[in-house]
């Protein structure tokens, strides 16, 4: 057991923290609104090879597991960097692992063409509402038992940044895609289980972005009443507003933990090893599952923390002015764009062994 | 970060659970529950001969905190007896550090054969969260102390050998100073115990203690240094003693009890969509409330103090848990309601159970408010609000 992060993520951390500090944050997320693109931090990030990290290092990439990209999602999350960093990485790692060296292309490895991934399975030869549709070049999806790729040059895709978006909630690029013209890359279970693996390295990702959104929410809410005074005191000395604040740490720390144990567990079963499901003794090592409880314990997490944040704010944090609402809209875009929360529990639950199916006891 | 608990902390884990296969007896848990004493001294006697109570007293022990997570873990999930381990643990590990060679040779090799028991003397009728408020007095005459007054909720009184009790040596100074703990023998003439029932069915007592003689030789750490020895054992305890995991054993009921209980709407209640989503996020939170236990054991053996991390884990755990008995007693209906041993009761009665007993969870052990008050002050940086 070691719930410190491993020498080369402290320093990754670091320099993605400073990366973004630097490049994204509030300001550059109001400017890149609506679209939820910043072309010029994009081309700031290939030069950090950021875009080719998650790849293995046989398909040309940087070699980082899934654990080393949650630590940069994370990162990117808390200062709601407007770039499509997760969908290309997941997307990318998907390519490189179809066995064929030209679907993860040198473009691609660069970042000069960005991937995403339709989340959801495709309805009518359509991808509908893909988070990155808008600024994807290509668009990796699955359309019935097929594993399908949207190119430039297929009908239906962008002209560029921005082509089709969708305006939202979050102010994410998103877009439809019709996969008219696409090409198949694979068919068949395999290309099935491809493309959900792909989601569970999504879920996971998010949830770690969706963490970094809630710890900042904190900490906007409780800058702020330290701040802002009323009855002649800050309105963070009162116990009503600290006890909405109280709640928060150990939301966001839980929601933390359980995203770094999905990235821990992907790897691990990226190198073949088998998880446990058992939550009738509370012992759970399986990806998928774990992949699907990050990502709603994240989304609750952050949709919670930037709610009370936004309400200590008064009636500024209702105001564009102040940064909070940016938190606030971005953590329920990214908590519900795959799919309700409810129904996403629903699906975890199926995945359960039936009751009695692990060890015994009374 | 690597989320194994590594091979020394397995094998002890196994070693528990083998334990727990062969001595937890359904005669055993129901003993528990019609006694109201979650404490079997058979049953603790026979974990101290497999060898698995001594090696993980905190500071005793060559257990760290991890293993002693697992220990108190397992026994939680197992909806074993352990409230009575956990006080014995506490009181081996406080009375091993503060504790004279004399008061350790004759206390320890008891306790740690898990047939002698403590009882903890902290709350009073009039003191609870603001427990350093306490006037239960303490007055030194020659080598022996005398102490009069009464202690509230302390659980297993009735067969426990000692109480470790906090009294007010000192009332001419902030609360905080004139503290002293003693080990006292419950024989002492002049304490009585009365009990104090519970909506559960778990019984505790209130103890009086009249004119009690208590030698100096009972004393656990300095005269007035009372505070600092309450330190000591919630530095021990951590939050990773147990009670972070309540939900597991509900779920693991619940789960049985849905896969065959018909639903009225057809099939059985394991197919409610409403039912099915709950399961999920009560799998969810037992997973959230795991890790952030796992996180204070961490800190602990890693040379930390984890209080804010044990509060965090206490506050999240303890909510989910009741959150998921109101849901899970809602969906079992009528006969949720219907009590352990009723023919037709839903999960055998423990839904019942649960909706009796999670109400105290949120306020044994530092209240809901007293660990918000925990975090915001010193975790968020908040100003004192009392």
């Amino acid at each position: 057991m070691d719930l410190n992060l491993t020498e080369d993520q402290e320093t990754i951390r670091e320099v993605f923290a400073a990366f973004f500090d630097g490049e994204t944050g509030p300001e550059r997320a109001r400017a890149a609104e609506p679209i939820g693109f910043d072309t010029a931090a994009w081309d700031r990030l290939l030069e950090t090879g950021a875009p080719a990290m998650g790849v293995p290092e046989a398909a040309g990439g940087g070699g980082a597991s899934l654990a080393d990209l949650a630590v940069v999602a994370a990162e990117a999350g808390a200062r709601i960097a407007p770039l499509p960093l997760v969908d290309h990485a997941v997307a990318a790692r998907l390519l490189a692992d179809l066995g064929d060296p030209s679907a993860c292309d040198d473009g691609i490895l660069a970042g000069t063409t960005i991937v995403g991934l339709a989340v959801r399975p495709a309805v009518d030869g359509v991808a509908r509402v893909v988070p990155s549709g808008a600024v994807a070049h290509r668009v990796v999806a699955l359309d019935g038992d097929r594993l399908v790729l949207d190119r430039p040059e297929s009908a239906g895709a962008p002209d560029g940044p921005g082509a089709g978006h969708l305006p939202n909630h979050g102010c994410l690029p998103l877009a439809h895609r019709d996969l008219a013209g696409a090409e198949v890359l694979a068919t068949g279970p395999d290309a099935v289980a491809a493309h959900a693996r792909a989601v569970d390295e999504w879920r996971t990702l998010t949830a770690a972005t969706l963490v970094g959104i809630a710890r900042t929410s904190v900490d906007l809410g409780v800058a702020y009443v330290m701040e802002r005074e009323q009855f002649g005191r800050p309105v963070g000395s009162f116990q009503a507003v600290q006890h909405l604040l109280a709640d928060l740490p150990g939301l966001v720390d839980g929601a933390h933990l359980l995203a770094a144990k999905a990235a821990w567990a992907g790897d691990r079963a990226s190198a073949g090893i088998d998880g446990v499901l058992d939550v009738d003794h509370n012992d759970v090592t399986d990806f998928p599952a774990l992949a699907a409880m990050a990502l709603v314990a994240a989304g609750e997490a952050a949709t919670i923390a930037s709610d009370r944040s936004l309400h200590v704010h008064g009636g500024y944090g209702f105001s564009e002015e102040y940064d909070v609402q940016l938190y606030y809209r971005r953590a329920r875009a990214l908590a519900y764009v795959l799919d309700d929360p409810a129904r996403e529990c629903r699906r975890l639950a199926r995945m359960l062994p039936a009751p009695g199916a692990g060890r015994g006891a009374a | 970060m690597d989320f194994s608990l590594g091979e020394r902390a397995e094998a002890f884990r196994d070693e528990v659970r083998a334990f727990l296969d062969e001595h937890l007896t359904t005669d055993v848990v129901e003993r528990m529950h019609a006694t109201g004493t979650f404490n079997d001294k058979d049953f603790n006697g026979a974990m101290a001969e497999a060898g698995l109570l001594a090696g993980a007293v905190p500071g005793y022990g060559d257990r760290d905190p991890i293993e002693l997570y697992v220990l108190f873990n397992e026994l939680e999930k197992a909806g074993a007896p352990y409230d009575g381990l956990a006080v014995t643990m506490l009181v081996a590990g406080v009375v091993n550090a503060v504790g004279t060679d004399v008061l350790r040779e004759a206390v320890l090799p008891r306790l740690l054969s898990g047939r002698s028991n403590c009882c903890l003397g902290y709350s009073e009728p009039d003191h609870g969260s603001d427990v350093a408020a306490i006037t239960t007095r303490a007055v030194r005459d020659g080598d022996e102390w005398v102490v009069d007054g009464q202690k509230m909720w302390t659980t297993m009184a009735h067969e426990a050998e000692w109480v470790i009790l906090l009294t007010r040596t000192d009332p001419d100074v902030p609360k905080h100073k004139g503290l002293t703990m003693f080990l006292v023998p419950m024989d002492t003439p002049g304490i009585e115990v009365q009990p104090v029932p519970t909506m559960a069915s778990e019984r505790t007592n209130a103890t009086f203690y009249d004119g009690v003689r208590v030698h100096d030789r009972w004393r656990l750490g300095e005269v007035d240094g009372g505070w600092a020895v309450m330190g000591v054992a919630l530095a021990f305890e951590r939050g990773v003693m147990g009670g972070t995991n309540p939900a597991v054993p509900l779920l693991r009921h619940v789960r049985s009890w849905a896969a065959e209980a018909p639903s009225p709407d057809g099939g059985t209640m394991a197919d409610d969509p409403l039912l099915l989503e709950r399961t999920a996020r009560t799998a969810m939170a037992n997973q959230v409330s795991q890790l952030l236990t796992l996180r204070a054991a961490w800190i602990a053996a890693t040379g930390g103090l984890p209080g804010l991390e044990g509060s965090m884990a206490k506050l999240y755990a303890t909510e989910r848990y009741q959150q998921a008995v109101g849901w899970f007693q809602q969906m079992a209906g009528a006969e949720g309601l219907l009590s352990f041993g009723v023919d037709g009761a839903a999960a055998d009665g423990w839904i019942d159970y649960d909706g009796r007993h999670s109400p105290v969870t949120t306020i044994y052990g530092g209240t809901t408010e007293i660990n918000r008050n925990n975090v915001a002050e010193r975790h968020l940086g908040l100003p004192r609000a009392r």
